[in-house]
Parts: structure tokens; C-alpha cells; sequence
């Protein structure tokens, strides 16, 4: 395929597609955190992510509703603080369903599955009577459309530019919280040993419900940034469930390093393949060789050892 | 088997109920007036024995239709129009005096996108019911779901989607686009207006952008005699289109046949827009991108593009303003209407003008009398049911406007007529 082309446009398009590939592995991370954390800090699977998701986009969408109501001359900014409200939006709700639903299942984690799915029904139904079953559109700030021109054939996405750099603020803010900060100490104290961390007076109620509300809300900051390239519909953030799962269990539960090098192989595997491929045949054979690796470490890529 | 039985009834039909001309002038003398004058002739209204003989849900002064959409689950984005529209129609209907001097009533029942959930409330509707007619279903895995229903129990499906063909009943009737309708005039306009001579082909990967796109290169490489230079699918709910932009870029199609749907529409045109490729200079052809579409899309993202469909809002006839006001003033001002749902609108009216027609409610006779029945006061213009069951309908392209309606660029001089077995296409 490449016969007619001279090594100047190859060039271009390999650093296209590698860009292509950077955005993709951004958007995997960026979904994939939220989840990583609520999964590997608390060992529950939510179901219900996507739908977390959703909601951070549905704040965003209302918050453009309402600048270009009220705000139009400050409508250039609104993204800011349209994430900062998902952030705080998925967070609450998160501790909410927390204190409600999931804190009476910690010891059946089957459960927590099904109810989390059961969530996700809800709050897709939820969504559809509120905002209608149609798709809403969030238009966004002139300044973040369209690309940087390089060169003829080289364009820099700015809505990918925003998602990368986005990614990178918000993965070292978790890292921050998790590894270097008193709250995050007492988050890895309860995941080694629960009995233990109460025993030397943690709240591990409170570290929970925290916990569950942090993965939410990054989930909702996921959700608005997406509405730069994906659509907002009560159904939509099912279409997110799985590639976030995919990420998570490949990457090992429980560790953040392991989520962002799963992300980086499965974004860089599918980009590279969907060039050469056609989109479902690359799906396809990143699921097989995900499916192959799995079967040899069940356990995932990156692996926290605990005590058990 | 279906399309055999279809065939038959369909020849059948033509012979003996071919409208006479006196019918046909009364029914130019009435159009005008049908909007003004609500007829209210109850007195006249036939014996429910007479047009009554196999036992529908038809009263004296009752007749209940079913409506069989998804409200609820990931179909209900597409649906909410066509349930919006049929409901329109049905007033309008029963405004003007309802059909053989009864009221419409419906039933609505909820597909909750999922297709065997869709054949039972099928069942239900036809077997407890006895709807006299169903409107309903959107994709074509839900109508393939109902469609062993409605041959069995002898019901009557009003099917509004354009869809890929290859099936004719003689239990449904299809008001949409058949592929071929949809496809070919589309191809044709683009290569003689824009000297189009490579095509990239698109879709999400199920049945009906498969089968458009195998007729839309059977067309290209036939009949054209220009070159396909890409062709690829994407999962349903696929959200990431950067590799494929860059092949894109890459082989620099003349134009881009993009069949998307759903979701992934939206994240195709936005990360298109982002990628730098302008419609205005890069020609792209969809025929899966309504006015419904757009909303979530955001004109500012799809704007330039061109849709090849039969219906677009902004059609400048009376017909359509008296549609859109009036579907405005039922469901809010923002609301938009799409190919679907003006497809969707002519059910319940191409059924009514039907059992007028055949003077009967009776499946049998409503399937008989449906080749040859028109509607002049159809939104998108004159349409007529073609013995096949699908209508004869004009083809238009459009090109999308940044406040999210179509301009229309061009439409076909004739009806094009519906064929869903198209040969030297499959």
C-alpha cells in the first residue's frame, strides 16, 4: 500500500498515526483511572463507570447551556470550570451510592457487580427522563476546534493536545494523593490490611467512601473531557464500559503503573493495527492477543504483592 | 419465502384495484382542502360487519392501532422521533374524522431496544389487541424479529427506516428508502456535479452499511467505472476514528461514503473536524446522518458535509411547512424531524388512505389495495406504494448547514422507483 507515496508523506503519517496513538493511549488512561481505583483500592467492579462518565458530560453540557445563556462573553472558558463541576457532580453521587448501596456488599463482591449493573440501568433511565433519550450537543469554545497546522500534511489536534495534557495533570494528581499523601497512606494501609488499618484507628468507612468518590468523580472529568470527541447520550458511556475493563484487568488491579503501561500497549496495538487493518479486524485481534496473555498471567501485567 | 408470498398478493393487487380515474380526481380535489376542513361524516361511517370480518379491535366508532418503538435503552435516540411522528399523524387523523368513519386509537407498546423483546410485544399487539395496523420498528434487526409475528398472526407493519432491502412481505409495508433508492442516484449526482473518481467506503460494521456499501461499489466499479480506494467498518459504538482519518489523508479519496451510525457518528465528525479535514473542500457523502444526527453531532462539526436521503426539513413545499409547524406545535420548538420520522408520519396516513381505499379494515384487503395507494400531502411530496410494498419516492442531496438543517442541492426529476432485489447488485 505504500508504493505510491513519497517518503516525505510517509514520514507525515507515521508521525500522524503516532499522535494518533498518543490520544488514543490518553483517553484509555483517563478512562481506565477512575475504575483502576475504585477496583483496585476497594475490589469493587463498577458496573456502573460509564454511567459516572456520562453524567460529568451532562454537567458539561448543562454548564454550556448555561454560559451561552447567561455568559456568553466568558463562554471561551467555561470548559474549566464545566470539569471542575463534573469532578464534583460524579463525586458526590459517588459517595452517595456508596453510602447507599455499595458499603453493605463489601463482603460479597459478586453482588457489588450486579448492583453496580442494576445502578447503570438506572441511571441510564434516569438520564433519558431527564435529559431525553435524543443526544445533546456541547459545542465547544471556538479555541479548542480544529488543529494545529505543521506541516501540509501534518495537523496537531488541539481537542487531542487538551486530552494528553489533561491526562498527565490528572495522573499525577492521583499519584500524588495515593502514594505521597497522609489521606493516600491510610487508602493503601486499608487495601493491605483492612483489620489492621482500623485497628490503628483509621476510619475505613470514611476511607471508602472517599475512595469510591475520587474514582467517580475522575470518571466524571473523563466524561466532560470527552465530549470534545465522543457523543452525550443517556447510553453512551456503555460504549466506554469495555474498553475501560479491558484496560484495568490487563493492566493487574491494584496498580497504577500497570493500568497506564496496559493503556500504552492497547492504545499503540489497536492504532497500529486499525492502520493497517480494517477497525473491527484490529479489535478482533487486540482482544485475542489481550485473551492469549491473560490465559498465561492471569494475574495482569503489574502486580501489588499483599498478604493474604 | 416471505418475498414469494409478497410478490404474489402484490401482482395480485395490481390487476383488479388499479384506481380509477374518477378516484384519482377526487382525491386532487379533496388534497387542498384535507387540511382545511376537518370531515367529520360519522353518519356515514360503514358497518363495523362490513369492514370488520376477521375480528380487529374495530368498534363503531373505535379502531386501535399499535405503536412499536423503543423508548427506553440505546435505540430510543433514533425512535423518540418516529414515535413523536406517528402520534402526530394519528391526531391529525382523527382530527379530520379518523378512517372509514372511526376514531384512531393507539396502543403503545415498548421494544426496549432488544429484538425478541420486540416480537413479543408484536405478539401481544396482534394476538390480545388486535391492533388493525402496527407502526412500528426501527432497525432491521428489531423488523426481522417481528416479521415471522406478523406473518403468522396476518398483521399489517408500517416499517418507516431506509434499509438495506432484500425482503418484501406481504404483512409489511416499507415507507422508508430501500439501499438501492437510496444509494445509486446519490453516486451518480456526485460524480457528475463533482467529477468524483476515487470513493472511500465507511460504515459501522452490521448488516445495512454492509450491504449499502456492497451496492454503492457494485455501482462505483459497474456502472461508474471509477475506483473504490478504501473500504472499512467499525464496530458498532466504536469512538476512535484517528487511524482511519490518517488512511484517509493518506489515499485522499475524492469523495468519502461515510455510513456511521450512532455514537460513533458523533466522535467520527468531531474527530474529523479536529483532524483538519475541511468539508467544504473534501467532499463527503453520507446517508446516515439526519437532521436527528446533527443535534448530537453539532452543526459546526458536519457543516459542508452532503446527506443523500429522500426527506430533509427545510424541503420548501407546503406540505412540509404545514409538517414541521405542526409537528413543532406538538412536540416544542427545538424539536428537529429527519428522513425517519417524516417516513414515520406517513404510516398511519398511507394506511388510512388504504382501508379508504379498500373500504375495509381486513389485513388481507388492506395488503391487496396497498399497491397503487397515494399520498399527495405527504411532507416530502408525492409518494405512491409500489406493488413491492415500498414507495416510489424522489431521491435528494443536501449539504449540511452549521445551524444543523440541509440546504437541498439536488433531487431526481421522477420518482425513483423501490426495488429491494436489485440485480447485478448483490
Amino acid at each position: 500500500m505504500f508504493g505510491d507515496y513519497s517518503v516525505g508523506d510517509l514520514g507525515a503519517i507515521f508521525a500522524m498515526q503516532a499522535f494518533a496513538g498518543l490520544i488514543l493511549f490518553s483517553v484509555f488512561v483517563l478512562m481506565a483511572l477512575g475504575l483502576a481505583i475504585i477496583f483496585g483500592q476497594m475490589g469493587v467492579i463498577n458496573m456502573a463507570h460509564g454511567e459516572f462518565m456520562i453524567l460529568g458530560a451532562y454537567v458539561t453540557w448543562m454548564t454550556k447551556t448555561v454560559f451561552q445563556e447567561y455568559l456568553p462573553s466568558l463562554f471561551a472558558g467555561y470548559f474549566f470550570l464545566a470539569m471542575a463541576l463534573a469532578f464534583v457532580a460524579a463525586g458526590a453521587l459517588g459517595m452517595l451510592v456508596e453510602w447507599t448501596l455499595i458499603r453493605h456488599l463489601y463482603r460479597r463482591p459478586l453482588d457489588t457487580l450486579l448492583a453496580t449493573w442494576g445502578l447503570s440501568l438506572i441511571l441510564q433511565q434516569a438520564y433519558r427522563s431527564i435529559f431525553g433519550a435524543r443526544e445533546v450537543g456541547v459545542e465547544l469554545p471556538e479555541w479548542m476546534m480544529g488543529s494545529k497546522h505543521i506541516t501540509d500534511t501534518i495537523e496537531v489536534q488541539i481537542n487531542g493536545l487538551f486530552v494528553m495534557a489533561l491526562t498527565t495533570l490528572i495522573t499525577c494528581a492521583v499519584a500524588y494523593i495515593i502514594y505521597w499523601s497522609r489521606w493516600g497512606r491510610q487508602v493503601r494501609a486499608v487495601v493491605q490490611n483492612r483489620v489492621m488499618a482500623g485497628a490503628v484507628g483509621i476510619n475505613t468507612e470514611k476511607v471508602d467512601r472517599y475512595t469510591f468518590g475520587l474514582g467517580c468523580g475522575i470518571a466524571g472529568v473523563a466524561g466532560s473531557a470527552f465530549t470534545m470527541i465522543g457523543s452525550t447520550s443517556p447510553t453512551a458511556g456503555q460504549l466506554y464500559i469495555v474498553d475501560t475493563f479491558l484496560v484495568v484487568v490487563f493492566g493487574g488491579a491494584a496498580s497504577l503503573v500497570g493500568t497506564i503501561a496496559s493503556a500504552f500497549t492497547i492504545s499503540q496495538a489497536r492504532s497500529t493495527l486499525e492502520f493497517f487493518l480494517s477497525g473491527s479486524m484490529a479489535q478482533v485481534l487486540t482482544l485475542l492477543a489481550i485473551v492469549g496473555i491473560l490465559m498465561l498471567r492471569p494475574q495482569g501485567l503489574f502486580t501489588l504483592k499483599v498478604r493474604k | 419465502m416471505s418475498h414469494r408470498n409478497g410478490d404474489n398478493s402484490g401482482r395480485r393487487g395490481s390487476g383488479w384495484l388499479t384506481p380509477s380515474r374518477r378516484n384519482i380526481l377526487a382525491g386532487i380535489a379533496a388534497l387542498p382542502a384535507m387540511s382545511l376542513i376537518p370531515r367529520t361524516s360519522f353518519a356515514e361511517a360503514p358497518a363495523t360487519s362490513v369492514v370488520n370480518t376477521t375480528g380487529l379491535a374495530v368498534t363503531d366508532t373505535e379502531v386501535t392501532v399499535g405503536i412499536l418503538h423503543s423508548v427506553t435503552g440505546t435505540m430510543a435516540i433514533s425512535e423518540t422521533g418516529s414515535v413523536e411522528a406517528e402520534k402526530l399523524a394519528i391526531a391529525q387523523i382523527n382530527e379530520q374524522g379518523g378512517v372509514l368513519g372511526r376514531k384512531i386509537k393507539f396502543i403503545q407498546e415498548d421494544g426496549a431496544s432488544d429484538w425478541p423483546t420486540f416480537a413479543e410485544k408484536a405478539k401481544k399487539l396482534l394476538v390480545n389487541d388486535k391492533c388493525a395496523s402496527v407502526m412500528g420498528c426501527w432497525t432491521s434487526a428489531s423488523r426481522k424479529a417481528v416479521l415471522p409475528v406478523f406473518e403468522q398472526y396476518n398483521g399489517m407493519l408500517y416499517y418507516p427506516t431506509f434499509y438495506e432491502g432484500l425482503e418484501q412481505s406481504k404483512n409489511v409495508i416499507y415507507t422508508g428508502q430501500e439501499a438501492t433508492q437510496q444509494i445509486i442516484a446519490g453516486l451518480d449526482w456526485v460524480t457528475k456535479e463533482k467529477g468524483a473518481k476515487t470513493f472511500y467506503l465507511l460504515g459501522s460494521d452490521y448488516i445495512w452499511p454492509r450491504t449499502s456499501n456492497k451496492i454503492a461499489r457494485k455501482h462505483i466499479e459497474n456502472h461508474l467505472k471509477t475506483k473504490v480506494v478504501g473500504e472499512e467498518y467499525f464496530p458498532l459504538g466504536s469512538t476512535q476514528f484517528n487511524s482511519v482519518i490518517n488512511k484517509i489523508k493518506l489515499t485522499k479519496p475524492d469523495v468519502i461514503y461515510a455510513i456511521i451510525v450512532g455514537g460513533s457518528n458523533v466522535a467520527f465528525y468531531k474527530q474529523l473536524k479536529a483532524a483538519g479535514i475541511d468539508l467544504s473542500k473534501q467532499t463527503l457523502l453520507t446517508i446516515s446522518v439526519t437532521e436527528d444526527e446533527i443535534d448530537g453531532i453539532g452543526g459546526e462539526n458536519i457543516a459542508g458535509a452532503y446527506a443523500c436521503m429522500k426527506y430533509f426539513q427545510s424541503l420548501d413545499n407546503p406540505n412540509n411547512k404545514a409538517f414541521v409547524a405542526a409537528f413543532k406545535k406538538m412536540w416544542g420548538e427545538k424539536t428537529v424531524i429527519g428522513d425517519v420520522t417524516q417516513a414515520a408520519y406517513l404510516g398511519p396516513w398511507l394506511w388510512k388512505l388504504t382501508a379508504e381505499k379498500a373500504g375495509s379494515f381486513d389485513i388481507d384487503k388492506i395488503a391487496a389495495a396497498s399497491p397503487g395507494v397515494e399520498f399527495k400531502g405527504a411532507p416530502e411530496g408525492y409518494v405512491r406504494i409500489h406493488e413491492n410494498h415500498h414507495l416510489w419516492s424522489k431521491t435528494r442531496v443536501g449539504r449540511a448547514r452549521p445551524d444543523g438543517q440541509y440546504d437541498l442541492i439536488y433531487e431526481t426529476k421522477d420518482l425513483v422507483e423501490p426495488d429491494p432485489f436489485p440485480k447485478g447488485y448483490q
